[in-house]
């Protein structure tokens, strides 16, 4: 009896000490897997919601709050003309595998990113660089074409983060950065583990290591969230539930906002939508709120242009296309359409599916037929984001400030009115606050006059975390998961 | 009559009368969302109470009975539509014919249904037209085998012979003698593989490979449901129940077609 109690008292010990042991891993879910892991060569938000501050950092830094933040670069200064940007940078960093980072990679970076063969997928930021040049290793010392205020703000995305030229072709599947975590391991399917850097130039971080688990479907989502399997879950896919985790003491709900202006794209050079007037009864025939409340159970803020409402200069147009069923079929009856069926391509997000099915209701009680097809991820890159083979489509567009695609002649919903792109143009080229601040509106307020597309709502942040858990970020201002300061408390 | 058979009579004939009701009269109309509805449990005004967009559940599933039924019965017809005729003509030619068409029903059987589905889906989209083509396509086998089986033995008996001297031909003979013969067969075959086309159905819109909003569908109506479980239990339980109980009724309605239509059972018990 004896020596059978002893194993099993041991038993006890071991796991009772298991679960007293300060826990110093976390697990996050997210609903999309990254489809690689280089910020520098894919647009895939989850590339960065996993990569961006954990294992990757550019001159500049995005903080909680938005803000632009020193990274590699301690300090900058420009010259008067505002075309040269001094970056002066951190002498103490190194990267993962051992190398040293120095002016020199920042020139590889950003000569890479703007290079005619680049696949970064906001080459943009990096139009205005005209030279980038190295005279000493602790600065870096950018000339840009024209004047341009945004700068910093631009080598703040993950995009534009400094790679090493040893690993910078491998970083698809072994990303090497600077930033507080290790890339560990990569399960295709499962999880990406990150473990923490403990040279890393702003001291060790708190959690020893990060998993982080890709669960798609909600239901699980929310059965991984209830048994403990996943810590915290920044961006819920099942809002519906978040009553229900907010109830529950062992779980906060943190909702905040993000940069994802949600919008019913239309392919605005295609017929019928080439024509202002049905694109004008669309907008009238949408009823945001009900879009909210039915898909988002109430989250998210209505917009009415493409531009964020916590932006300062933001200005509310939802006016211009209220809801109205009556004057969207007058206005169908005025121009001379009838029996418009439409093509309406949804991918895989809960704010897709469940909005087109609304959306297509309001349609239909304004007389547009649709036809709901639903596409997995790479389909919908296929054929709607590259092919432009789509008349409507719902998504959300989460990368910060970037009124600037309605400028691209090549991009899925083909606006690109040449007002609007000497519009952007002169924006780019201006610092001053006020001025870019009246450029802005006016470039909010054509974009909805000439009602390219349905604009819907900002998405909300609805995370859930576990109770115990500190140091989330509360809103995206841009697409990232940022651990550095994460930490669990009693 | 059977306990068996009625209850399977009733059970079916309901989904039934829903499925045609709704042709003519649902209580609300399945293509209105009224947001400010969702979720409301059930009620005098809603019976069986709301979805999430404020649709009326009980006309859903009226509905959804008919894009069930008719999926099924088509997909059935096409198994029975070809795969009867090939199961006569392997009966009829033992040899080359016969091996032929068996295995290639074998291959086909060799397919789970679902991976057929998907592999069409994939093809042409997902629609509730290709989810009968890949239903029906399953279907073909079962009917040829079950054909073959109950023909082959008929072959042997002597006034199938007597029409073979008489000098009917192989097709004739098979119309005229063997396919009336194992007509019994055929039906009760026909309502189990009726009941598993609605569970296919279902099961296809589950997942997402079925009938395409905003047409409603039983299958697709349990997925949506499931994040709301917890929060309005009813939006599952009753495209669940409806489910159940049409596929229930129909085995139930196939097994006591048997028992009637097979004088040796009606013997023995």
């Amino acid at each position: 009896m004896k020596s059978l109690f002893k194993p099993a008292f041991a038993a006890l010990l071991v796991s009772t000490g298991m679960a007293w042991a300060a826990p110093d891993a976390i697990t996050v879910g997210m609903v999309l897997e990254p489809p690689n892991l280089d910020p520098t060569a894919g647009a895939a938000a989850a590339i960065d919601e996993v990569v961006y501050a954990n294992v990757f950092e550019g001159l500049t830094r995005f903080g909680a709050d938005g803000a632009v933040l020193p990274g590699l670069a301690e300090a900058w200064e420009v010259s008067a003309d505002g075309r040269i940007w001094t970056f002066f940078l951190r002498s103490d960093v190194k990267f993962h595998d051992g190398t040293t980072f120095d002016a020199y990679d920042v020139e590889f970076s950003l000569n890479r990113a703007r290079a005619e063969d680049s696949t970064n997928a906001q080459k943009p930021l990096f139009a205005g660089i005209d030279l980038v040049e190295v005279f000493e290793l602790g600065n870096i010392v950018i000339t840009l074409k024209e004047p341009d205020g945004a700068f910093p703000w631009k080598m703040a995305w993950g995009d534009a983060v400094i790679v090493a030229p040893e690993s910078a072709a491998t970083l698809a599947t072994n990303p090497v950065g600077t930033g507080p975590f290790v890339f560990s391991e990569w399960v295709q399917g499962d999880h990406v583990t990150l473990t923490a850097n403990e040279d890393y130039w702003g001291g060790k971080p708190a959690l020893a290591r990060a998993t982080f688990r890709f669960i798609s479907d909600p239901t699980a989502a929310f059965a991984a969230m209830m048994a403990g399997d996943v810590d915290a879950f920044p961006n819920f896919p099942a809002p519906e539930t978040l009553p229900l985790l907010a109830a529950d003491p062992r779980f906060k709900v943190i909702v905040g906002s993000t940069e994802g202006e949600t919008i019913l794209a239309m392919n605005n050079k295609v017929a019928p939508l080439d024509n202002v007037k049905l694109r004008e009864a669309i907008a009238h025939a949408i009823n945001r709120q009900d879009i909210i409340d039915g898909a988002m159970f109430g989250y998210g803020t209505p917009i009415g242009t493409h531009f964020a409402p916590h932006n300062p200069d933001y200005v509310d147009l939802t006016g211009l296309s209220a809801y109205n069923q009556e004057m969207a079929k007058k206005i169908l009856a005025d121009a001379g359409l009838s029996g418009i069926k439409l093509r309406l391509a949804l991918p895989p997000p809960t704010y897709a599916r469940r909005g087109g099915e609304i959306i297509a209701a309001q349609l239909r009680a304004v007389g547009i037929e649709t036809e709901i097809s639903n596409l997995e991820w790479a389909q919908w890159l296929e054929q709607v984001f590259r092919g432009k083979d789509f008349d409507l489509t719902i998504v959300s567009h989460t990368e910060p400030m970037d009124i600037d695609i309605y400028s691209r002649p090549d991009y899925y919903f083909q606006y690109a009115r040449p007002e609007f792109v000497a519009l952007i143009d002169k924006l780019k080229g201006t610092t001053d606050a006020t001025a870019r601040s009246e450029l802005l509106r006016q470039a909010q307020e054509m974009i909805a006059k000439d009602y390219v597309n349905g604009y819907l709502f900002q998405l909300a942040k609805t995370g859930v975390a576990n109770a115990k858990l500190v140091g989330l970020w509360e809103n995206s201002p841009t697409q990232a998961n940022d651990l550095t300061a994460v930490h669990w408390v009693d | 009559m059977r306990p068996g058979l009625a209850i399977g009579i009733v059970l079916a004939g309901v989904a039934l009368a829903a499925a045609l009701t709704s042709l003519v009269w649902t209580p609300y109309d399945v293509t209105e969302l009224v947001i400010s509805q969702k979720l409301q449990a059930p009620s005098a005004l809603h019976w069986l109470g709301t979805d999430h967009f404020g649709r009326d559940i009980a006309a859903m599933l009226m509905v959804g009975a008919r894009t069930s039924l008719a999926v099924a019965l088509v997909a059935v017809g096409i198994g029975m539509g070809i795969g009867v005729p090939l199961g006569l003509l392997a009966a009829s030619k033992p040899g080359w014919a016969d091996e032929l068409t068996m295995r290639g029903n074998d291959l086909i059987f060799a397919f789970p249904s679902l991976v057929i589905a998907i592999l069409i889906t994939a093809v042409f989209g997902p629609s509730a037209v290709n989810a009968i083509i890949a239903i029906g396509i399953f279907n073909i086998p079962v009917f040829a085998r079950v054909t073959r089986g109950g023909a082959l033995s008929l072959w042997t008996l002597d006034y199938i012979r007597s029409a073979q001297v008489a000098g009917k031909g192989r097709a004739r003979i098979s119309l005229e003698h063997v396919l009336p013969n194992i007509a019994n067969l055929l039906i009760v075959q026909g309502t189990i593989q009726f009941s598993l086309g609605i569970l296919a159905e279902a099961g296809l819109s589950y997942v997402g490979l079925g009938a395409q909003p905003p047409l409603p569908s039983w299958g697709r109506m349990l997925a949506e449901a499931q994040t709301m479980v917890t929060l309005a239990p009813h939006v599952a339980i009753f495209p669940g129940l409806a489910i159940v109980a049409t596929v229930l009724g129909l085995n139930l309605l196939g097994d006591g077609l048997r028992d009637a239509l097979d004088p040796r059972l009606r013997h023995a018990r």
